[in-house]
C-alpha cells in the first residue's frame, strides 16, 4: 500500500519534471544525453485554405484546420477523399497549390521535404532493406550529424520504447510485419520530430495486432507529447486513438471534433452515415414554434417534437442510430414494422426491420435488456427519444437539432 | 522581395542534380547517337557533287547485286527464326513441365551458347563441316559427301543454333509463370491434354513467344560475323554495308549510308510491330501457384533428358571446338597431328595489344555504362517526364541497330573537326557504351520498379536531401540489378565485332577484330586461341553473373 503510493508520487513527479514528456525512465537511466532537445516542444500545425489540384480534379479543396501542440489529430475519410494527399503536402512530398501551412508561426510551403524536421510512418513501413534495425533507426540521427556517442543511447532508448531492443542487429527481411512497424515508429520518433505524421500505419497488420499497436502508438504519443497527424480510413481506429478527428470527404472537411462529439452530434448526414451506422428517414416540418420547437412528421408514419437550433421549414432528413431505436410490441405511437432478419452478436442483437412504407432500418437491442431474441416475422413498433437523434436539412448538409 | 526569393528558389530548383543529369545525358545522346544517325541518313541522299539525290536508293532497288542482299537477309533471318521456334518451344515445354535430369546444366549450356562470341559458331562449323572439316573428312572416308556448309544453309544453321536460346528462354519464363489454376480450369471443363496446350497454354505464351522470336529475328538480321565467314558468295545486308564502306574508303560512304538506312527501316518496322501488336496482347501474370512439373517414368525421363542434352550440346559444341582446336599444332593454315601451345605463344607474341585493348576498352566502357546506366534508369523509371521517356526510347534504339551501321554512322559524323575521333580508342569506347548500355538500363530498371517510392521518401523525411538519398539508399538497393546488367554489358562488349570492325585502326584493334582477320588469313590456330580467351572470359563472367543476380535477372 505504502509502496504503491510512493510509486504514484514518483510518477507524478517525473511527469511534472519533464513537462509531460516521456523518456522519463530513460532520461534517468542514460543521464543527460537525451535531455538535449527536450526543451524543444513539437509544433502546432495550422492549415489555411489549402488546395491541391491534379489537372481538372481537386484532391484537396480549401481545407483549414488548427492542430494544437501535442495533439493527436486524425484525418479520417473514405479512400480517395484527399486525406493522404493532405498529409503528403504537410510532409513536403506533394506541392501546395493554394493556401498556406504553418508550423507554429512559420510558413513551410517553400521548405524542402528534407528540411521540415518531420517524423513519418509509412503505410508499408518503408524500412531500408539493406540496413539493420539499429542502422535504420540511427539513420535520421546520422543525417543530423549527431556525435556517435549520442546516437547509440538515443537509438537504444527508442528501440526500448517500442519494445524491440533485442532485435537491433536483425535485417528487415527477418522481421514480422508488426516488428517492422515498430522499427518504423522508432525511426520516426528517435529524431524527436517537430511533427509526427502517420499514413495508415496499421492497415497491413492483422486485426489483433492492430489493436495492440494502436494502444502503443497512443501511449507513446501522449508520453512524448508529439503533435501527431494520423491518416486512416478505419473509423473505429480513429475513434479509439484520437484527441480530435477531421472527417474529410471529396477534398473537403465535413466536421472537426472530438470522437464522442463526432459520434453523438454529427454536423451533416455524411458524418452521420460514415461514423457508425445511421438510419436516415425523410420527413416534413409540420409546425414551428417561436421558441424553435418543431413538430416533425416522418414519412414512415411517426410524429415527434424537437427543439431546433435554427428555424427550418419544409422537408427534413432525420438520422437515428440503431441503438437509439426503442423496440416494443405494444406501443401504439411507434412506427410499425416487421422483423426481416436478425443477427445475434453476443452483447446485442441487431435486427433488420421492414417498415410499412417499405424502408428497411436497423435497430439494436442489448442482451442485458431483453429476455429473448425476436424472431423473423415478429411485428414490432419503433420509437426514439427525439432529443437523441439528429435532424438535418433535406440535402443533409446542415444539422438543426 | 518575396517574389524575388521565389524566383531565386525556382532557379536553383531548375538546376538541381537530376535536371543536370537529364539535360546532360540528353545532350550527350544528341551528339553521339542522334547526330551520327542523321549524318548517315543525310549522306545517303547526297550525290558525289553534294546535291540532293535518290540515286543510291535507285541503285539499291534496281540492281540485283544490291537488292538481292535485302532478300538474303530477310530469308536467312526468317528461316532461322522459324527453326529457332521449332527447337526452342518444345525444349522450353519439356524442361519446364517434365522432371528431366540436369535442368540447370541444360539451361546454362543454352545461355552460354547465346552469350558466346558471334562468329565462333561460324568458325567452328567450318572446322567441322567445311571443305577440310573434321566431319566432312571423316564422312568422306566412308563415302558420304556432305553438302557444302557455305552460303545460305550454313548461315541458317549457325543463326538457328545461336539464336534459338532467345525463344527458349522467353518461352520457358512464360511457361513457368502460368498459374496452375488456368490449366486446371481447362482440365476441369473437360479439355483433353493436347487441347489444353493448344487452346490455353499456347495462346497465353504467344506474346512472349513472339517477343523471343523477334529477338532472334533482329539479332540474325544484325549479325555480321557469321555471314561474313560462312556466307562466302552469299551476301547479306550488313556484309554489303561493310564491303561498300571499306572498298570505297575515303571516297563514297553514301552508298553504305543508303544501305544502313534500309537496315534501320527493317529493324524499326520489326520493333514497331513488337511494340504495337505483340506487346499489346501481353497477359500480365504472376504465378501464385506455378504449374505442376510432371513426373515421368524412368525410361521416358532418360529419353527426354537425352534429347534436351543433345540440343544443348550441339548449341554449345562450337565453344568446345574452338578451345580444342586452339591446342592443336599448326603448320601455317593447316592443323597437324599433336597438341601444343604454339598458337597461344604466337598470339602473345604478335597480338597481345589486341588482348589488352579488348579488356581495357571494355573496362572503361563498363565504368561509364554503370554510372550512366544507374542514373538514367532512375530518371526513366522514377522521374517520368517527356524528356525522360524520349531518353528511354533513344537509349533502347541502339539495341536494334546493327553494329556495322552504328560504326558507319559514327565514322561519318566524327571524321572531321571539331570531333575528329575516327581511329581513336575514344570512338570505340563511345560505340560500346551506346551499344551495350541497354542491358544495364534494362536490368536496373527492372529492379527499380520493385523499390517502393516510400523508401526514398522515408529517407528524405528523415533529413537527407534527395540527391544524397539516391546515393545512400536507392543506389545501394539498385546495386544487384546494375551489377547483373553490367556483367551482361561486359560480356557483349568483349565479344563485340560488328562495330569494332568498322571503327578500329591498327592501334585499336581488339580480339574479335583479330579473330576475324586471322580467319580471313586462314590462320586458324591463332584465331582459335584468341576465341578461346574470349570464350573463357565469357564463361567466367556468366558464372559471376549467376552468382550476383541469384536468378533475379534474366539474360534476355
Amino acid at each position: 500500500m505504502q509502496a504503491l503510493k510512493a510509486d504514484e508520487r514518483l510518477h507524478a513527479f517525473y511527469h511534472k519534471a519533464v513537462d509531460g514528456r516521456l523518456f522519463l525512465l530513460l532520461e534517468r537511466a542514460s543521464n543527460s544525453v537525451s535531455l538535449k532537445g527536450l526543451n524543444r516542444l513539437s509544433h502546432g500545425v495550422k492549415i489555411c485554405n489549402v488546395v491541391k489540384r491534379y489537372d481538372d480534379f481537386t484532391a484537396v479543396n480549401d481545407i483549414s484546420c488548427d492542430i494544437q501542440q501535442g495533439e493527436f489529430f486524425t484525418l479520417l475519410g473514405p479512400s480517395g477523399c484527399g486525406k493522404t494527399t493532405l498529409l503528403r503536402m504537410i510532409a513536403g512530398f506533394n506541392t501546395i497549390d493554394g493556401g498556406k501551412i504553418y508550423f507554429d508561426d512559420k510558413v513551410i510551403n517553400d521548405i524542402e521535404a528534407y528540411q521540415r524536421d518531420i517524423g513519418m510512418v509509412f503505410q508499408n513501413y518503408a524500412i531500408f532493406p539493406h540496413m539493420t534495425v539499429f542502422d535504420n533507426v540511427a539513420y535520421g540521427l546520422k543525417a543530423r550529424k549527431l556525435p556517435k556517442n549520442e546516437i547509440e543511447p538515443r537509438v537504444m532508448e527508442a528501440l526500448e520504447l517500442v519494445q524491440i531492443k533485442n532485435l537491433k542487429d536483425r535485417k528487415p527481411s527477418e522481421l514480422s510485419g508488426g516488428q517492422q512497424q515498430r522499427v518504423a515508429l522508432a525511426r520516426a520518433i528517435v529524431i524527436k520530430p517537430g511533427v509526427l505524421l502517420m499514413d495508415e500505419p496499421l492497415s497491413n497488420l492483422d486485426a489483433k495486432l492492430r489493436v495492440q499497436m494502436r494502444t502503443i502508438i497512443r501511449k507513446l504519443q501522449k508520453d512524448l507529447n508529439i503533435t501527431t497527424i494520423y491518416v486512416t480510413h478505419d473509423q473505429e481506429e480513429a475513434l479509439a486513438i484520437s484527441d480530435r478527428i477531421a472527417i474529410i470527404n471529396a477534398g473537403r472537411i465535413m466536421q472537426i471534433d472530438t470522437p464522442s462529439t463526432i459520434y453523438k452530434q454529427p454536423q451533416n448526414s455524411f458524418v452521420a452515415g460514415f461514423i457508425g451506422t445511421s438510419n436516415f428517414m425523410e420527413g416534413q416540418i409540420e409546425q414551428l414554434d417561436p421558441d424553435k420547437i418543431a413538430r416533425v412528421r416522418l414519412d414512415a408514419g411517426f410524429e415527434f417534437s424537437v427543439k431546433l437550433k435554427k428555424g427550418l421549414e419544409g422537408r427534413i432528413r432525420a438520422s437515428v442510430r440503431p441503438e437509439q431505436f426503442l423496440m416494443d410490441d405494444g406501443n401504439e405511437a411507434g412506427i410499425s414494422g416487421e422483423i426481416q432478419m436478425y443477427t445475434f452478436l453476443g452483447d446485442f442483437a441487431s435486427y433488420e426491420v421492414k417498415l410499412e412504407n417499405g424502408q428497411v432500418v436497423q435497430a439494436n437491442e442489448y442482451t442485458k435488456d431483453i429476455d429473448f431474441v425476436r424472431d423473423i416475422g415478429h411485428k414490432v413498433r419503433l420509437s426514439f427519444r427525439p432529443e437523441k437523434i439528429s435532424v438535418f436539412s433535406e440535402d443533409g448538409t446542415e444539422v438543426f437539432s | 522581395m518575396n517574389a524575388e526569393r521565389t524566383s531565386h528558389r525556382n532557379f536553383a530548383k531548375y538546376f538541381n542534380f537530376w535536371n543536370l543529369v537529364k539535360y546532360g545525358s540528353m545532350l550527350l545522346l544528341l551528339v553521339f547517337l542522334v547526330y551520327p544517325f542523321f549524318s548517315v541518313i543525310f549522306h545517303s541522299f547526297l550525290s558525289s557533287d553534294g546535291k540532293f539525290t535518290f540515286e543510291f536508293y535507285k541503285i539499291f532497288f534496281t540492281k540485283q547485286y544490291y537488292y538481292r542482299t535485302l532478300w538474303n537477309s530477310l530469308a536467312t533471318s526468317g528461316i532461322s527464326t522459324v527453326f529457332a521456334i521449332i527447337i526452342g518451344v518444345p525444349l522450353a515445354y519439356i524442361t519446364s513441365r517434365f522432371n528431366v535430369y540436369w535442368k540447370k546444366c541444360i539451361n546454362m549450356l543454352i545461355i552460354m551458347s547465346l552469350m558466346s562470341p558471334p562468329f565462333i559458331g561460324a568458325y567452328s562449323w567450318i572446322m567441322l563441316l567445311g571443305r577440310n572439316g573434321l566431319f566432312t573428312n571423316a564422312l568422306a572416308k566412308i563415302g558420304i559427301i556432305t553438302p557444302p556448309i557455305y552460303g545460305f544453309g550454313g548461315i541458317v544453321l549457325v543463326f538457328t543454333l545461336k539464336f534459338f536460346p532467345y525463344v527458349y528462354l522467353y518461352v520457358s519464363g512464360a511457361m513457368s509463370s502460368i498459374d496452375r489454376s488456368l490449366e486446371e480450369a481447362a482440365e476441369n471443363l473437360g479439355s483433353s491434354k493436347l487441347r489444353r496446350v493448344m487452346t490455353i497454354t499456347m495462346p497465353v505464351i504467344m506474346p512472349t513467344l513472339a517477343a523471343g522470336a523477334i529477338m532472334a529475328f533482329m539479332s540474325s538480321l544484325a549479325d555480321f560475323g557469321t555471314p561474313m565467314l560462312i556466307g562466302e558468295g552469299y551476301k547479306v545486308l550488313p556484309v554489303l554495308v561493310y564491303e561498300e564502306y571499306m572498298s570505297e574508303m575515303g571516297g563514297n560512304a553514301n552508298m553504305a549510308g543508303a544501305l544502313s538506312v534500309v537496315i534501320i527501316c527493317c529493324s524499326t518496322a520489326v520493333l514497331l510491330i513488337q511494340k504495337y501488336v505483340v506487346a499489346r496482347k501481353n497477359y500480365v501474370m504472376t504465378a501464385l501457384r506455378p504449374p505442376i512439373v510432371e513426373e515421368l517414368s524412368r525410361g521416358k525421363r532418360i529419353l527426354l533428358t537425352a534429347l534436351c542434352m543433345f540440343v544443348a550440346s550441339v548449341a554449345f559444341l562450337p565453344q568446345i571446338v574452338v578451345i580444342f582446336t586452339s591446342f592443336i599444332k599448326t603448320n601455317g593454315p593447316i592443323f597437324v597431328q599433336g597438341f601444343s601451345l604454339e598458337s597461344y605463344e604466337k598470339i602473345f607474341y604478335k597480338l597481345s595489344k589486341n588482348i589488352t585493348n579488348t579488356f581495357m576498352f571494355s573496362f572503361i566502357a563498363i565504368i561509364i555504362i554503370i554510372i550512366f546506366g544507374m542514373l538514367l534508369s532512375y530518371l526513366v523509371v522514377k522521374k517520368k517526364s517527356k524528356i525522360s521517356s524520349t531518353l528511354d526510347l533513344l537509349l533502347m534504339f541502339p539495341y536494334v541497330i546493327p553494329g556495322a551501321v552504328l560504326g558507319i554512322s559514327m565514322l561519318v559524323a566524327f571524321n572531321k573537326p571539331p570531333l575528329m575521333l575516327s581511329g581513336t580508342a575514344v570512338i570505340m569506347i563511345i560505340a560500346y557504351v551506346i551499344r551495350k548500355m541497354p542491358y544495364t538500363i534494362r536490368s536496373s530498371s527492372a529492379l527499380l520498379y520493385q523499390i517502393d517510392p516510400s523508401i526514398e521518401e522515408a529517407s528524405i523525411n528523415l533529413g537527407v536531401s534527395p540527391m544524397r538519398t539516391f546515393f545512400k539508399i536507392t543506389a545501394r538497393m539498385m546495386a544487384p540489378g546494375v551489377l547483373s546488367g553490367a556483367i551482361l554489358s561486359w560480356i557483349t562488349t568483349i565479344n563485340e565485332l560488328s562495330s569494332s570492325i568498322m571503327l578500329y585502326s591498327g592501334k585499336t584493334a581488339t580480339i574479335s577484330v583479330a579473330i576475324y582477320t586471322e580467319v580471313v588469313r586462314s590462320s586458324f590456330g591463332t584465331a582459335a586461341a584468341l576465341a578461346s580467351i574470349l570464350t573463357v572470359a565469357t564463361i567466367l563472367s556468366l558464372l559471376l553473373f549467376n552468382w550476383v543476380s541469384k536468378g533475379r535477372v534474366s539474360v534476355v
